[in-house]
């Protein structure tokens, strides 16, 4: 491990595991080129903003999004993913009193297809071993002093279900149209380590 | 397969350390929650990698909302684990 660093050997691994894959019959090349080129060509936060802000400006979409999240993101022409494999998706909403955060305790569970590539925070131990420990005093070192009063919602997404929060809609926004508050909607936001 | 624990259902993660992959994080282990949700049927991945068989152990799965004082012993936030069916026992035998 002397000569270990953030690359390496990692290339020369994922082919042997590929070409075992392929071999067992798990998955076949086409598959996994269909899902790179889905991912490499669509994931990304701006897909997980343009849903957020759909839930601000409405409420029929909003309810729609807590009830059924993997129907409701079609309307947006979304999806979780381009994979053979379903994912569900459950939104969690930030309130007055509630505020969510999601961690993947066991390994990095992140939904991709909504979010882009997970931060590199997200996968690192302290992360992951501290959010369902010590999530106000994480939340704080992120910038974000909840309120005491406010409860706060870990969310382990490390078995079959991705998390996406839904920020609170930021005062002085009344007049802003989808596009614009699109924008205001940060990927720390959709994770829950950031208010907006 | 029909689910075994409706929402609200007490459940207590089962005391275990198994020698394989398991998804039922340690830190939950012999600890008492709530069925806040169900996620769902999805192979039982101790099972999975057991068996060698993706498709291996189809099982519901559940959201159980912990408590942080009864993981923690301290209060102020809970933690929300999806579970699969066989990691469970009802709380109140």
């Amino acid at each position: 491990m002397a000569d270990h660093h953030a690359d390496g050997g990692y290339a020369p691994r994922v082919r042997a595991l590929e070409t075992m894959l392929e071999e067992r019959g798990v998955v076949t090349g086409a598959e996994l080129d269909t899902i790179l080129d889905g991912l490499l060509a669509n994931a990304t936060p701006l897909n997980g903003a343009r849903i957020i802000a759909r839930a601000w400006v409405d409420d029929g979409f909003r309810q729609r999004l807590l009830d059924d999240a993997n129907t409701a993101v079609t309307e947006l022409g979304l999806s979780l993913g381009y994979g053979p494999k379903p994912v569900l998706l459950r939104v969690a909403a930030n309130t007055a009193t509630v505020h969510n955060m999601v961690v993947c305790t066991l390994c990095s569970c992140y939904p991709i297809a909504l979010l882009g590539p997970s931060p590199s925070w997200y996968k690192s131990v302290e992360y992951r071993s501290r959010a369902v420990r010590w999530p106000r005093a994480v939340l704080a070192e992120f910038g974000l002093d909840l309120d005491p009063d406010v409860e706060i919602r870990v969310w382990d997404a490390s078995a079959e279900t991705r998390y996406l929060v839904l920020p609170r809609r930021p005062a002085g926004t009344d007049g802003y149209a989808e596009d614009r508050l699109a924008t205001l909607v940060t990927r720390n936001g959709m994770i829950g380590t950031a208010a907006v | 397969m029909a689910d075994r624990f409706g929402p609200g259902a007490r459940v207590r993660v089962r005391l275990s350390d198994p020698v394989g992959h398991t998804r039922a994080p340690r830190y939950v282990r012999g600890h008492e929650g709530v069925v806040v949700a169900s996620g769902g049927t999805h192979p039982l991945p101790d099972m999975v990698v057991a068996a060698g068989d993706p498709r291996a152990g189809r099982e519901p799965v559940y959201s159980v909302r912990f408590a942080s004082g009864e993981l923690w012993g301290v209060a102020g936030h809970s933690v929300t684990v999806d579970l699969w069916e066989s990691y469970l026992e009802p709380a109140d035998g």
